[in-house]
């Protein structure tokens, strides 16, 4: 290396990046010190900055199973809604886009090129100018205001971006490994399942990482068709507390961690893989 | 050749269900959502009587003395120093975080786990947090940022964040808040996006440029920044069409705020659509926020398809 250990250049390199990660750690010291405190200790505004005086675990109970008496409801329900909403819906999306991205980029029919794109314009579009005939279609055929109706909804909206994120995927694997299976007497669904599907894997954990962080921090499609609070997953749930008119702000912060532990957790242990799909979300040619 | 056909076939047919699914919701959808905002459904149970472009003028003719005109108004504006503001710091902070991280630091893998993580949250969690760092409190009881500011000593700074309702020309004071809670968000992006350029750089290229005796800043400014150009281009295009579809982080932060100082079309359409029952006066703005979206993605995809043919 050129650069000497100690020159001022590097020491005003560190001080920068220790003077932005503290900046972007704020958020997360108000969250854990706000969340530990009691109703009383938060009330004080004069310590808002400072740490709790003891660590105090009401604050999580309350955001949890919700205090009856206060009208506050608990976030266990919606926690569950959230699993049992994006655990599936992350399913059937990445296998979708699997599919697709496998034909897209391997079985090049005629007009495969033209159906890849108008596929991918899904993904850009504001979702409110398709929200009111999603609610009168879901409301149509019976799954309005249920979890099988958002399932559906975020399988059909996954489509675009989980085909892309597999198109560019597939797109890296060798041509050869395809005729070989094909000289093997292979068909389409053949070489699918037993050519790429096993070498799949990094793709579908791109995918799955992708689309579980994405459906699990949605909420306008959530907001707009679950209005029953009891089947509302926890983005929903969580604005409701933030917006009820006694506000808990300890409660409050306790119910972000909660909502936010799942998604935390898997970019932390799954980091890289969270990155790559982050890049592919920016077409690729 | 039979088989040929058929197998052409087959794979037509795998992709089939999701074509016709996006067929339905997106471009069905987007088509049915431009026949509401052409009606006069004005209530709960859907009437689909022409009304022409009536719900449009509505939005936009200040003559007739509308408050949705002017709501409108103010929510374009605000739109547009967002998006312009948002883009430029994320743009700016994720260069110099990516560039700082590209010397070779100790400890790289930490600090970027730290710049991303916010991405991986909900745009719900940000806004419930920084709602309450931004809450100003009242005069002599401060709260959030302000009582920081009294413990540093920076008094002076405290404001009412974003419940002030100033404004220079169009532009409220209240949205830099708001503003500050996005980027937080989303500059880990465009920093990611940089570094992975960056990374992609031969170093051999460097290396050259630095026997031929040219310095640090002189290779930034010269080799890497023109190599940067398009990240640059794809990054702006992917934040710019969050930020005009923007409604989740600003509605759970301060909501439309006092005066509609927060206000973006994205918030004016759910409430009006879904508390209000004026679904033709929702569906003309979300027909709008589509047309502004499609102004910068559909160019946006017909040059990557391009690119990509080329290729």
């Amino acid at each position: 290396m050129r650069t000497t250990r100690f020159s001022p250049s590097r020491i005003a390199i560190y001080l920068l990046l220790i003077l932005f990660a503290i900046i972007f750690l704020i958020p997360v010291y108000v969250m854990l010190t706000s969340s530990f405190k009691t109703f009383a200790e938060v009330q004080d505004l004069s310590k808002m900055w400072s740490l709790p005086s003891s660590i105090n675990l009401d604050s999580f109970k309350a955001a949890w199973s919700g205090i009856p008496e206060k009208g506050l409801r608990g976030l266990n329900r919606n926690l569950l809604n959230s699993i049992l909403l994006t655990v599936p819906a992350t399913i059937i999306s990445s296998m979708l886009g699997s599919m697709n991205g496998y034909i897209l980029s391997k079985w090049r029919f005629p007009g495969a090129n033209a159906i890849f794109w108008i596929l991918l314009f899904g993904m850009f579009i504001p979702y409110q100018s398709i929200l009111i005939p999603l609610t009168q279609t879901l409301a149509f055929i019976g799954l309005g205001g249920t979890l099988w109706g958002l399932i559906l909804v975020h399988v059909v909206y996954g489509i675009p971006i989980t085909t892309l994120i597999f198109r560019n995927y597939y797109a890296e694997v060798p041509t050869e490994m395809i005729e070989a299976a094909r000289i093997d007497g292979a068909g389409i669904l053949g070489t699918y399942w037993y050519v790429m599907f096993p070498i799949s894997l990094p793709g579908f954990v791109v995918v799955i990482i992708w689309q579980f962080t994405n459906i699990w921090n949605e909420f306008l499609f959530a907001v707009t068709t679950l209005q029953k609070p009891e089947l509302q997953p926890i983005t929903v749930a969580l604005r409701n507390l933030s917006g009820s008119q006694i506000k808990e702000w300890n409660v409050v912060m306790a119910g972000t961690l909660i909502a936010a532990v799942p998604t935390l957790i898997i970019y932390i242990l799954l980091g890289r893989y969270f990155i790559r799909g982050l890049l592919a979300g920016s077409v690729k040619g | 050749m039979a088989q040929a056909s058929r197998e052409r076939w087959i794979a037509f047919l795998m992709v089939l269900p999701s074509l016709i699914l996006i067929g339905i919701f997106v471009y069905g959808f987007i088509g049915w959502t431009g026949s509401v905002s052409l009606s006069q459904w004005d209530g709960v149970l859907p009437n689909y009587e022409w009304a022409g472009f009536e719900n449009f003028k509505e939005l936009f003719s200040l003559e007739e003395g509308g408050i949705s005109a002017r709501r409108f108004r103010i929510d374009l504006w605000n739109t547009f120093f967002f998006t312009i503001l948002f883009l430029l710091v994320c743009a700016v902070v994720g260069l110099m975080l990516a560039i700082l991280l590209d010397q070779k630091v100790k400890g790289e893998g930490i600090f970027r786990t730290v710049y991303l993580f916010p991405m991986a949250l909900s745009f719900v969690v940000t806004g419930v947090v920084w709602q309450w760092i931004f809450a100003p409190g009242t005069a002599n009881r401060a709260r959030g940022v302000n009582a920081l500011l009294d413990i540093i000593g920076l008094d002076g700074l405290k404001w009412k964040w974003y419940t002030d309702t100033g404004s220079l020309g169009p532009f409220h004071y209240a949205l830099i808040p708001v503003i500050i809670a996005a980027s937080w968000q989303m500059i880990g992006y465009t920093m990611a996006m940089y570094l992975a350029g960056l990374r992609g750089i031969p170093e051999e290229l460097r290396e050259a440029a630095r026997v031929d005796g040219a310095s640090e800043v002189q290779i930034y400014r010269r080799i890497i920044m023109p190599i940067l150009a398009p990240i640059t281009l794809s990054a702006l295009i992917v934040l710019g069409h969050i930020s005009l579809k923007i409604f989740d982080l600003i509605f759970t932060m301060t909501g439309k705020g006092p005066g509609f100082v927060t206000d973006v079309p994205g918030i004016f359409m759910f409430e009006t659509t879904f508390q209000g029952n004026h679904y033709s006066q929702g569906a003309a703005i979300s027909m709008i926020m589509l047309a502004m979206v499609a102004v910068i993605i559909i160019p946006y995809l017909i040059y990557s398809m391009r690119r990509q043919v080329e290729l």
